[in-house]
């Protein structure tokens, strides 16, 4: 990476629920924000700058709503940015917080994602009637279930590979007292026993619906020098996109994931991922998401990725490479959040700071996101030492 | 790691309320359902689309650039970012790309009852998979590749849009071999790429 070194110097999160009653949408960033200087030892007056990110405003009907939470931010006064790239936006929001710094543009910025899911209606707001198109897409499960079934197709997967990362993400989320769920008697054969949603896609291997919002304090290396704590170094970031429906397009291994994970792969001098990346958080809303990604991004031989899954190598109980150890977004989605939840996480493992669901001498870590229609997608790699 | 439930120091101090609010009731939400109306202008290639439909018809643009058929057509194709408008009239038939059994109700579809077969069709000389409805067989018979048809509301219902296709049956043709099925079957690489078309020996 040019530029700038980058320290990740905090990370806070709500506690994720289906309902955070007891706060607004303001008292809700408020609470990640302060747990994120707290964790950085910092107050508001240390922040240049904040950047901010969300799912699309109608989910909650509130129109920009960076505008009012500019107060609840501590940011009266300072740049605010606003950051939209669907369900990819909290790993988007972190790479620009990332670019102001590493641009010397700003030496420390708080960016922020959150979302208050009991105040709107997602799947809902994800299927509006379209005049050129017949109304008969049910939320994202109906988008997404028919690019899963391609991928088992052509993989030749097992079955009930889905129902085992579901299981897995649902036993690490007991670790992670943060998680929304902690389903303590959930069993295998429950999850194998749920109700067909989206077939193939069961309602236990779909994310839940979560309030919460998660932050980050981000510093230049002075700041990161000066810390009195550990902080994570982030040492590549990378987006890239694409249209959802083109002639030649591969919905379940797309173009702009591959080209993603290279150029942030590359940016860390990483050139086999299966054997220098630690821990990884991916977005996997939909269970069969983690083998696909994990073919995406390099981590198994196309079609293979299942065999990870299948043996273990994925657990946080003896794997190699971890995946999710927090719950990952099968067990909290506070949809604007989300994405920054899995960059948080993958700093926290290489600060040594992740709690019952640490890996243990985690060094570098791929923090990753996804949105739309398997379209946006935002990586960062994060590790102990300066890159 | 910090506990989720003790509210960082900063916020944990008590909340003392101005005099004014002291004694009333305390609104923990509002419900204000809000709805808006709109008249779409949709663009010279969308209208035609839609217009096509009320006519019993099926229109695509066909791109300049390597002869490729969008539906439906926007006037452009993403790729390249190149206008298009060379109009293009489909087949009524093609084969599903892939498919989801849908166990919801969809709001404002109560003719939909669950489960039903949501797919991309691929219709025969197009490029790219649009969505539709499945029916004329039982869910667990529908197949990525499986050929299907067009079935049309009565003539008298037809309007311009694309609902005017109720859904789409089997046709009973052999399948499409996956690995022909769906986007991904467009081999053409741009303006010298192999044509996709001829590949999979549609029109």
């Amino acid at each position: 990476m040019s530029g700038e070194r980058i320290a990740v110097l905090g990370v806070g999160q709500t506690k994720y629920r289906s309902t955070r009653g007891d706060v607004s949408i303001a008292g809700l960033v408020r609470e990640a924000a302060y747990r994120a200087l707290e964790d950085a030892q910092l107050g508001w007056g240390d922040i240049d700058a904040v950047v901010i990110g969300k799912a699309p405003d109608f989910f909650e009907g509130v129109m920009m709503p960076e505008l009012y939470l500019a107060d609840a931010l501590g940011c009266v006064g300072k740049p605010m940015l606003r950051v939209h790239t669907a369900g990819s936006v909290g790993g988007s929001t972190a790479l620009v917080a990332a670019s102001l710094v590493q641009a010397r543009i700003h030496r420390r910025v708080l960016t922020l994602g959150f979302e208050k899911q009991s105040e709107s209606n997602a799947t809902w707001a994800l299927s509006l009637p379209q005049p050129f198109s017949v109304s008969a897409n049910a939320g994202a499960g109906g988008y997404f279930s028919p690019i899963i079934r391609q991928y088992m197709t052509r993989s030749g997967a097992p079955d009930l590979i889905g129902c085992m990362v579901a299981f897995k993400d649902r036993q690490n989320a007991l670790l992670n007292p943060y998680a929304h769920l902690h389903q303590h008697d959930l069993t295998f054969e429950k999850v194998v026993e749920s109700p067909m949603l989206w077939d193939p896609i069961r309602y236990s291997e779909t994310c839940p619906s979560s309030d919460g919002a998660c932050a980050m304090v981000l510093g230049d290396e002075v700041a990161g020098d000066a810390a009195t704590g550990p902080v994570a170094w982030v040492h590549g970031t990378a987006m890239r996109s694409e249209a959802n429906n083109f002639p030649g397009r591969d919905e379940v291994n797309p173009l702009a994931s591959r080209d993603c994970a290279a150029d942030v792969f590359r940016q860390a001098g990483i050139t086999d991922p299966r054997t220098q990346v630690d821990v990884v958080e991916v977005y996997v809303p939909f269970s069969w998401y983690e083998p696909m990604w994990l073919e995406s991004l390099g981590f198994a031989e196309p079609d293979n990725g299942w065999r990870m899954v299948e043996d273990g190598s994925t657990s946080l109980d003896g794997g190699d490479l971890p995946v999710n150890a927090s719950g990952g977004v099968l067990s909290s989605n506070p949809i604007g959040a989300s994405g920054m939840i899995r960059f948080a996480e993958a700093a926290m493992q290489v600060r040594g700071m992740a709690g019952e669901h640490q890996v243990d001498g985690a060094r570098t870590a791929l923090g990753h996101a996804y949105g739309g229609g398997a379209q946006y997608f935002a990586m960062w790699v994060v590790g102990s030492e300066k890159p | 790691m910090s506990d989720p439930d003790v509210p960082p120091s900063a916020l944990s101090g008590d909340v003392t309320l101005p005099a004014v609010l002291r004694d009333v009731e305390p609104v923990r939400s509002v419900r204000t359902p809000i709805r808006l109306e709109y008249s779409v202008t949709a663009g010279s290639a969308a209208e035609a689309y839609l217009r096509a439909y009320a006519e019993k018809r099926i229109v695509g643009h066909r791109s300049p650039v390597d002869g490729a058929v969008f539906i439906p057509p926007r006037g452009v194709d993403p790729r390249y970012g190149q206008e298009t408008a060379e109009e293009v009239e489909l087949a009524h038939t093609g084969h599903v790309g892939s498919f989801c059994v849908t166990h919801l109700p969809i709001p404002g579809r109560s003719d939909l009852v669950p489960p039903y077969v949501s797919a991309w069709i691929h219709l025969d000389g197009s490029a790219i998979g649009f969505l539709g409805l499945v029916a004329g067989c039982a869910n667990e018979d529908v197949r990525i590749g499986m050929r299907v048809r067009a079935v049309w509301k009565p003539d008298g219902e037809l309007g311009p849009t694309s609902e005017s296709i109720l859904h789409w049956e089997p046709t009973g043709e052999p399948d499409v071999p996956f690995e022909r099925a769906g986007n991904r079957a467009w081999r053409a690489g741009g303006p010298d790429g192999r044509d996709g078309r001829q590949e999979r020996g549609d029109a």
